[in-house]
């Protein structure tokens, strides 16, 4: 499984970056041409009738097929994406990705931040036309922590009080402490005050199921006829690696502002045959963008091009559970070497952003502790990094042999590389290359027995630096390159308690400045989100977390264009 | 005596599969990490509830058993990675959109492959010969992971006239490229091996006889030596009926079809363990079916054959 190549990597990495840059050319018949009516709102903020398309049916390429559609058991961003559409939570997002009232209508939090009021609209009904309930949720949230449910992301729930002990069989999920005032009143209390419990709340984890139909059903409510839900949509059908169709839910309660009839969630696992299909005109909303198509597609389609800043981190880990890289002059070392501004210029070329702090820059209130060397020149960079090696013990006589572990794709293969040939060019590092098979890659990152350096990204779900920080807590088991620190485990707790939103900040930015001085991992840059879109496809807005519900998407009317020019 | 020889037959596969299912079970599991290996690890407590969920948490051997006696009522289990659904149904609804498309694919193959062969043999070391054995060969060569998107590209991207991707409950239109696709390598090294036996066939004494008999040309190539010459043919159909049914994955991914052989590589990658097994033993009967329905065709064809 192990392939081990190791060659000369320092020689051929200006062949490696020229062949990069070359792509063999195909241009297709000249770029569509476009007349869509101009967008204009009516008083109410709604789009102007006269400008919509007669017919709304939105087709999205998503990804992989969705694990499920299950909200409490399923996990991973094809199935959080129809389940937005199917199910709302409490909160909900607006298109730019803010906190608005979802099935709650408004909220309060108690004094000591350690107990949630909320406040149901009256207006919230199933997809079956039954009204929603306090009672509804309690179920909701006793299900998800219950261990016979088999959730696999649980334990987003445990600032509830009582969670933890639920997950892990030591109470019965009714000490959950989620309790009914009254029909339209639900109260949650807490295990800790947390400013960020509204973002948790978005997730789909903290999604409603009712009750009857998941009695009825069992594993099998999750269907087309009987899935029960209570979003902007419902399902229609399912037909696994094919499609799912989801139509208008008429007993939403904002249903008059759902502008789309229908919605198509296509699984288009393999991106090349995607951009076809988009190109074919099938898909008006792509997954993604193939990065071997870059060229073709910002000289063919840079208007339906569409890249903005995500969330997410991609990084090297260092595993300092084992030498050399528990000195954290090494790993200083290594991550100052690393020329970001070639990766992402030369190799990933979409508009990422170099990174030098772990939290990617989009969460409101929160400035990552970038460390002063972010701000020098690659020069002064390595200068320092020779420096550091050399007072580690490495150098000429005693050069430091390491091994990179990726999981078998191009992209990471073709950073792997230039990392390994910046190392071995700037600190006369042995590099060697290792791919392996992703559930492999995953067990030997985990068990940190065999790994050294590896790749690694992170991705946020919701807005919030705790949610990447956590990572490196000592019993988090996620903590890939085994960080164990006191003094950063106190600081977590710390923030992790803290009912003021500043206060708990600024404890995770000086948590983050630690972790950022011994550098377990190289951050090597932010992620972008990019994808196609048809200019005809409107509503949404671009955000940090690329969560785009279909409730807020409508489709222009196309006019015919006219052949003499414009 | 043929019913009795299909009966032995079936029987005799069932130690087959017996050791083909054993094998593939003690595999999967050896290969390392397992199911619930995301991403984003997970927490041992919830890592045992959903062990505890799939009988995971029981010792391999127990496990082992376990599956053999629900593979014996028919129960596949449920799929580890698609929680909605149990492999049986899964494979339910792939299987079908496989097998018409496989079925497709092969029968074209078949009918050109053979055509063209039989052409280039009668034309041997002619131009005509050497244009259609050069297209076979490259044929073969162009794999359909070029193919398809080179096909996709012309007739729905440029042209308009088919659809890029989907099933479309197979219709007809949705599946013209990717049987194209699919059956292209199949027809080229077909009509590869009709023209070997062809050529050979053509020279034998009984069509040497049946010339100097003034039978017409038509009738020598169509009745008496394609009958002969055949043989190679039917006996590379068996393996190469399973593989095109199964072996479709890059055209199935490609294409967007809701066939069955994207969960076998999915499925081994997810280490969904019984999705996988599923797969396994879905294509090792199919195996087994379609070698025996190529030794009856043999019987058929060739009068030397014989069933006790």
């Amino acid at each position: 499984m192990n392939l081990k190549f190791r060659a000369g990597l320092a020689a051929l990495f200006p062949l490696f970056l020229a062949a990069c840059a070359s792509e063999p050319a195909d241009d297709g018949p000249a770029p569509q041409r476009w007349n869509l009516p101009e967008v204009v709102f009516t008083e109410d903020g709604r789009p102007d009738p006269s400008i919509l398309a007669p017919v709304q049916i939105f087709h999205r390429g998503n990804g992989s097929q969705p694990q499920g559609l299950d909200p409490h058991v399923t996990e991973g961003v094809p199935s959080s994406n129809v389940q937005r559409d199917l199910f709302e939570g409490l909160i909900a997002r607006a298109p730019d990705a803010s906190l608005i009232p979802g099935v709650a209508e408004r909220w309060e939090v108690s004094e000591d931040g350690m107990t949630w009021t909320f406040f149901l609209r009256e207006n919230a009904r199933w997809s079956n036309g039954e009204p929603m309930t306090a009672e509804d949720w309690r179920f909701s949230f006793r299900r998800v922590v219950n261990p016979a449910t088999g959730s696999r992301f649980a334990i987003l729930l445990t600032p509830i009080l009582n969670a933890q002990d639920i997950i892990a069989g030591r109470r019965p999920p009714e000490e959950l402490g989620v309790r009914v005032v009254d029909d339209l009143t639900l109260q949650i209390d807490m295990e800790a005050p947390n400013p960020f419990f509204l973002e948790v709340l978005t997730h789909s984890l903290a999604s409603p199921v009712h009750r009857a139909t998941v009695e009825a059903h069992g594993d099998r409510w999750a269907r087309p006829g009987n899935m029960v839900s209570n979003g902007p949509f419902m399902l229609e059908e399912l037909a696994m690696q094919s499609h799912i169709r989801l139509v208008r839910n008429p007993y939403y309660w904002d249903n008059d502002n759902v502008i789309l009839d229908e919605v198509f969630f296509y699984p288009t696992e393999d991106l090349s045959a995607e951009l076809m299909r988009y190109r074919a005109g099938e898909l008006s909303w792509t997954y993604e963008v193939p990065n071997a198509q870059f060229g073709w597609v910002e000289r063919n389609l840079p208007d339906e091009l569409q890249v903005y800043d995500w969330l997410g981190i991609y990084y090297f880990g260092f595993n300092t559970t084992r030498e050399p890289f528990n000195d954290p002059r090494v790993t200083k070392a290594l991550s100052l070497a690393i020329d970001r501004e070639i990766i992402t210029g030369k190799l990933t070329r979409w508009g990422e952003q170099p990174a030098f702090a772990f939290t990617p820059p989009g969460i409101p209130g929160y400035d990552p502790p970038n460390p002063e060397w972010a701000y020098w020149t690659q020069e002064e960079r390595n200068e320092h990094a020779r420096a550091l090696l050399a007072e580690a013990g490495f150098g000429p006589d005693n050069p430091l042999r390491l091994e990179i572990r990726y999981n078998t794709h191009e992209d990471h293969r073709r950073i792997s590389l230039a990392i390994g040939a910046m190392w071995e060019q700037t600190l006369g590092v042995y590099a060697t290359l290792i791919n392996e098979e992703f559930r492999v890659f995953l067990a030997n990152r985990r068990q940190r027995a065999v790994t050294q350096v590896f790749r690694s990204g992170w991705i946020g779900n919701y807005l919030d630096p705790m949610y990447f920080l956590e990572l490196f807590f000592s019993e988090n088991p996620q903590n890939d390159v085994g960080f164990f620190n006191e003094e950063y485990d106190r600081l977590l707790f710390r923030a992790a308690r803290a009912a003021d939103l500043e206060e708990r900040l600024g404890l995770l930015r000086e948590a983050e400045t630690l972790l950022l001085e011994t550098q377990p991992f190289a951050p090597i840059y932010t992620y972008v989100s990019k994808r196609l879109v048809k200019p005809y496809v409107q509503g949404w807005v671009p955000n940090v977390l690329d969560q785009h519900p279909s409730r807020f998407i409508f489709l222009l009317r196309q006019d015919p264009v006219s052949q003499g020019g414009n | 005596m043929l019913p009795r020889y299909i009966l032995r037959r079936l029987l005799g596969a069932i130690p087959t599969l017996f050791i083909l299912i054993t094998i593939a079970f003690f595999l999967i599991r050896i290969a390392p990490g397992g199911p619930f290996d995301e991403d984003k690890a997970l927490p041992p407590e919830i890592m045992a509830n959903l062990e505890a969920k799939y009988n995971l948490d029981q010792p391999l051997v127990v496990q082992y058993f376990m599956y053999l006696g629900s593979v014996a009522r028919g129960d596949l289990g449920p799929s580890f990675q698609y929680s909605d659904f149990t492999v049986n149904e899964l494979i339910a609804e792939g299987f079908p959109v496989s097998i018409r498309l496989g079925a497709t694919a092969l029968a074209v193959a078949l009918l050109f492959g053979v055509l063209i062969g039989t052409i280039a043999a009668w034309r041997q070391n002619t131009r005509l010969d050497y244009a259609l054995m050069g297209s076979a060969m490259t044929g073969i060569a162009i794999p359909n992971f070029v193919l398809a998107p080179i096909l996709i590209l012309l007739f729905a991207v440029y042209a308009g006239w088919l659809p890029a991707s989907g099933w479309g409950g197979g219709a007809a239109r949705n599946m013209v490229l990717p049987v194209i696709a699919l059956a292209l390598p199949y027809m080229a090294y077909v009509a590869r091996l009709t023209r070997g036996s062809m050529v050979e066939t053509l020279r034998s004494d009984f069509v040497r006889t049946a010339r100097a008999k003034g039978l017409p040309e038509w009738k020598i190539l169509g009745k008496h030596s394609l009958k002969v010459a055949l043989l190679p043919v039917v006996s590379y159909l068996g393996p190469a009926a399973a593989a095109i049914i199964t072996g479709s994955v890059v055209i199935e991914q490609i294409f967007g079809l809701p066939g069955m052989g994207r969960y076998f590589v999915q499925g081994a990658l997810n280490r969904d363990y019984t999705l996988v097994m599923g797969v396994v033993i879905v294509i090792g009967v199919l195996i087994v079916v379609f070698n025996l329905i190529v030794d009856i065709i043999y019987a058929l064809i060739d009068p030397r054959i014989r069933y006790e």
